[in-house]
């Protein structure tokens, strides 16, 4: 066992039984103690009735991956007891709801069993049916908070925010915590081996999951436009925003929208709504996971080939097909940077932590009206929809939106040339209209057939030519706007590196730490964004082994690697996790270990 | 390839009161084949906004892929256009009109873009009522692909290469009707007189406006047996109604020779004439007009003219509520909050 603030608790629960909210009470207070948290949510494709569970990883050090190993499980559901029983690791404890004898067969001989009984307490203590049900959640949260050393009057500080104008629940509350701690102070001796102590190391954070980040980044960015289909994990990243901009957004004198949001029939309709939006000069996004990527394949086409801004958030789920749709993986990387048929290539950034997911979406905005090519932000499902403990989110109020190349009334009438698609500056970009800007000047022809510079239908080859090679030299010039990488060296640089991205950056870095504490020199780089900069380039090639850490079976992080940067494959070695769960620090360890891997003293 | 008109005009051509004259409502020649029905619509498009004097600025007119998808280049040089994918013009107009509600949208679209692949986004731009007109340019076939049978050819027409539709043609309009278009019309490309106020009054409708109109292929379905030919069409047209289009302010001579005459005002304060002819339908009636729709059907005719309107008709920008002004021309001052409300956020979280 641990100690002090260093310790994995994971609450199995049967899904639909209000079980969700005082998991996450429990993280909540243990970050109002000052002590770094990571919850992280296992849930089935189900509205009610499968397990689900709920994972909350204590670290003094601030490591914040995913973590094997469970110190303390907490057993709602009898469906899951067996196999809960044997995840625990020996010596560790078992809680669980004692009203029902625990079958002997499950019965471990190295773990402890702490049986509270929930149902039997809430029975006596609740007459309504429901609260019967929801409290016994908070009953194990006080039986929890005993055992842990939780502080009895943070969580109640928590219940006064949540039931503000409604103060009449913060009672019975009140009381089911009471009952569990009061009952693990008459039957057991407390607190555990390991538990919370309060620190300071959380004062300056926050703790929010992505979506609601990214949606609050779309909303700083200027997006008025937003079109989406319903689909697991990214749903709640476009509901957020409408909750977000049903305050933040409404005009002051008419009480009217400064937004709109349209649920569309399906992918296709998302994105193309999108791209009219961007069209027309609005800043327009769509979010999707999975299948839906795969649905908005053509118009992506049709955005990069008639060069029309749009920001597609893609919040990555287990694939392929339907695949595992409540479970993370980061599989949609060649898809992304590839997608829709013939030539094409799309700007991807990689946020790692909510506080990346508000900033790299708000930027997304710029950048994509910077290139007029399309920005995909790349979000998963363990940082979309898991609280994340993150930095504070700060906007510079000087700072205006960078539109890019739009020409105003004025610019066209001292203009003689304008072709929509002539490179003027030579970085590739070239000057767009906006309908209904100019009464004569600046119409003209959008479409997705070959065209020549000004914008007339060519089959022209050597046209095509001049102009696909042109749109090339915007992804040269991509290089310049997007966020280069972040590099993890000490003074005693490694000839071995761990290169990671979005997900995996917190168990990366522990992992870095780790073996370096164990006397390996190891460098690190995080990968910000795609298509990658020289830095990348020079970092990789000043390394003579790079494990390239991605939640996919195939590498495809390390294909693009490949692809675009032309390193000898030797070079990359695979440091894959795909089972759905996100990575761990220990998965990683083992598997660069398997390597030649000597320690440098 | 496209091929420009020659730019040079007759300096005394007539303007209209936009101060514009009708060939700066036109696009560049046509490369559909000689014939088509298409250049027929097109040519209305021309002269219902010369009329109108619309300001080609302040139109968009989009179109999905096939030969109707083509026409947008043939008419409204002077506007900004769209040819978007197969089947989904109608989401990306929706995305154009949210972005700027200020303009005029005309989407253009052919039975195969609307009726096969597009069904979906037609069908879901209706139950919004998306204000734009959308024209469909119908013939009953595939023509850039070669003349195969689309899902509005009627069953029981033959084709040029003899063979007989066995499917169930889709009527776009009942449809239409059905999912709650707000402004529904069917024409034939060759009776102009009919079309151009059809268009003139879609365009001026807040709402969904639809005009299918059967537009012959002459190349692969003009054929005898075919019942989009431009002879079948000519024999089996039974006008429901006509009208006269009245722009805004115009003031309204009264002399009709027809005995019903109803005067439709309209959103932007224009005024269509009304002309019942059939005394067998109120198109004001969904199940009036679909009753006469399937009657027709069932007797290989087809109902022309203004099928069916909705005079309490409210746009996707009133359902959404969304602000007068343009979502495009929102600012910074606007759209982003500031930092005081994003630190109200962040003390929310902590």
């Amino acid at each position: 066992m641990h100690g002090v603030n260093d310790f994995v608790v994971k609450f199995a629960n049967v899904n639909g039984t209000g079980s969700a909210s005082a998991n996450f009470l429990f993280a909540k207070a243990i970050f109002r103690m000052g002590v770094p948290v990571s919850a992280k949510n296992i849930f089935p494709s189900n509205i009610q009735g499968l397990p689900t569970w709920y994972e909350v990883r204590v670290s003094e050090k601030g490591y914040l991956g995913r973590k094997e190993g469970i110190d303390l499980m907490v057993s709602v559901n009898p469906q899951s007891f067996k196999s809960d029983i044997a995840s625990v690791k020996s010596g560790g404890y078992f809680l669980y709801d004692s009203t029902k004898k625990l079958h002997e067969e499950f019965l471990r001989e190295d773990i402890h069993f702490i049986g509270i009984p929930l149902m039997e307490l809430c029975n006596e203590a609740f007459t309504d049916p429901r609260q019967k049900q929801l409290f016994k959640n908070i009953v194990y949260v006080g039986a929890l908070a005993k055992l842990l050393n939780l502080d009895l009057t943070t969580i109640e500080g928590l219940f006064a925010e949540q039931f503000k104008g409604k103060e009449k629940l913060i009672i019975p509350n009140m009381k089911a915590l009471k009952l569990g701690s009061d009952y693990v102070e008459s039957h057991f001796s407390y607190p555990l081996e390991f538990y919370v102590e309060k620190r300071d190391l959380t004062k300056n954070k926050i703790m929010i999951d992505g979506n609601a980040a990214a949606a609050l980044g779309a909303v700083y960015g200027g997006a008025t436009v937003v079109s989406w289909y319903p689909i697991t994990p990214s749903t709640s990243l476009v509901s957020s925003f409408e909750k977000y901009a049903q305050k933040m957004r409404l005009d002051p004198v008419t009480g009217k929208n400064n937004y709109s949001v349209v649920q569309a029939e399906d992918e296709l309709a998302a994105i193309g709504m999108a791209i009219g939006a961007n069209w027309n000069g609005a800043r327009s996004f769509t979010a999707t996971s999975g299948a839906g990527i795969s649905l908005m394949n053509e118009f992506l086409g049709l955005a990069f080939y008639s060069e029309i801004p749009l920001v597609l958030v893609d919040v990555q789920r287990g694939g392929p097909s339907t695949g595992m749709p409540t479970r993370t993986q980061q599989s949609d990387l060649t898809t992304c940077a590839y997608a829709s048929h013939g030539d094409t290539k799309h700007v991807m950034l990689f946020p790692s932590t909510p506080n990346e997911c508000f900033h790299m979406m708000a930027d997304a905005f710029d950048y994509t009206e910077m290139l007029q090519t399309p920005v995909i932000v790349m979000s998963d499902l363990d940082l979309g929809m898991n609280d994340h403990v993150t930095d504070p989110f700060i906007w510079d109020d000087n700072r205006k939106f960078k539109r890019g190349k739009v020409l105003s009334s004025e610019q066209l009438n001292t203009m003689t040339n304008w072709g929509r698609y002539l490179d003027v500056d030579g970085d590739g970009v070239p000057y767009r209209t906006i309908p209904g800007t100019h009464p004569t000047k600046g119409s003209y022809f959008t479409r997705g057939s070959s065209h020549d510079e000004y914008a007339r239908y060519s089959e022209d080859s050597d046209t095509y030519k001049r102009i696909v090679d042109r749109i090339a030299v915007k992804f040269e010039t991509a290089k310049k706007i997007i966020p280069g990488p972040e590099l993890f060296q000490t003074s005693d640089t490694s000839d071995k590196a761990l290169l990671f991205f979005g997900t995996t950056t917190d168990s990366a870095l522990e992992a870095i730490d780790t073996l370096r504490n164990d006397g390996f020199s190891i460098d690190g780089i995080r990968i910000k964004s795609f298509p990658f900069s020289s830095e990348v380039d020079h970092f990789i090639q000043s390394h003579k082994e790079v494990y390239v850490v991605e939640q996919n079976k195939f590498g495809q992080m390390r294909s693009l690697l490949i692809n675009e940067l032309n390193i000898d494959p030797h070079k990359l070695i695979s440091v894959v996790h795909y089972d759905g769960t996100p990575i761990t620090a220990e998965s990683i360890i083992s598997q660069v270990h398997k390597h030649v891997f000597l320690p440098t003293n | 390839m496209s091929f420009n008109k020659p730019k040079f005009a007759h300096p005394r051509l007539p303007k209209n009161e936009a101060g514009y004259t009708r060939k700066y409502y036109e696009g560049s020649l046509s490369t559909l084949c000689a014939g088509c029905g298409h250049d027929s619509i097109s040519a209305a498009i021309v002269d219902a906004c010369f009329e109108m004097n619309i300001e080609p600025h302040k139109v968009a007119k989009l179109s999905g892929i096939g030969c109707s998808s083509k026409t947008p280049a043939y008419y409204l040089s002077n506007s900004h256009g769209f040819n978007s994918v197969h089947g989904r013009m109608p989401s990306v107009t929706t995305g154009a009109n949210l972005a700027n509600r200020s303009l005029t949208y005309l989407g253009v679209s052919g039975d195969g873009d609307t009726a096969s692949i597009g069904m979906g986004q037609f069908i879901h731009a209706v139950r919004r009522n998306l204000n734009m007109t959308y024209i469909v340019m119908n013939n009953g076939c595939y023509g850039l692909t070669k003349g195969q049978d689309s899902a509005t050819a009627d069953y029981g027409s033959v084709s040029k290469s003899g063979h007989m539709n066995t499917f169930e043609g889709i009527d776009l309009c009942a449809l239409a009707i059905q999912l709650g278009a707000t402004y529904v019309a069917q024409s034939f490309s060759g009776d102009k007189h009919q079309l151009i106020p059809l268009i003139k009054g879609a365009l001026a409708h807040s709402g969904f406006s639809f005009i299918n109109v059967v537009s012959p292929c002459v190349t692969f379905n003009n054929n005898q047996g075919s019942t989009k030919s431009y002879d079948y069409v000519r024999e089996h047209n039974e006008a429901v109604s006509s009208l006269d289009f009245v722009p805004v302010k115009e003031e309204i001579s009264a002399s009709y020779e027809h005995s019903v005459v109803t005067p439709i005002e309209m959103h932007d304060g224009s005024v269509m004439q009304f002309h019942k002819l059939s005394p067998k339908w109120n198109p004001e009636d969904k199940l009036s007009v679909l009753s006469a729709l399937i009657t027709a059907k069932d007797k290989f005719e087809i109902l022309t003219g203004l099928l069916y309107f909705d005079k309490e008709s409210k746009e996707l920008h009133e359902m959404l509520n969304t602000t007068d002004t343009p979502l495009n021309q929102l600012t910074e001052k606007e759209l982003n909050p500031g930092n005081e409300i994003l630190s109200k956020i962040n003390a929310s979280h902590r």
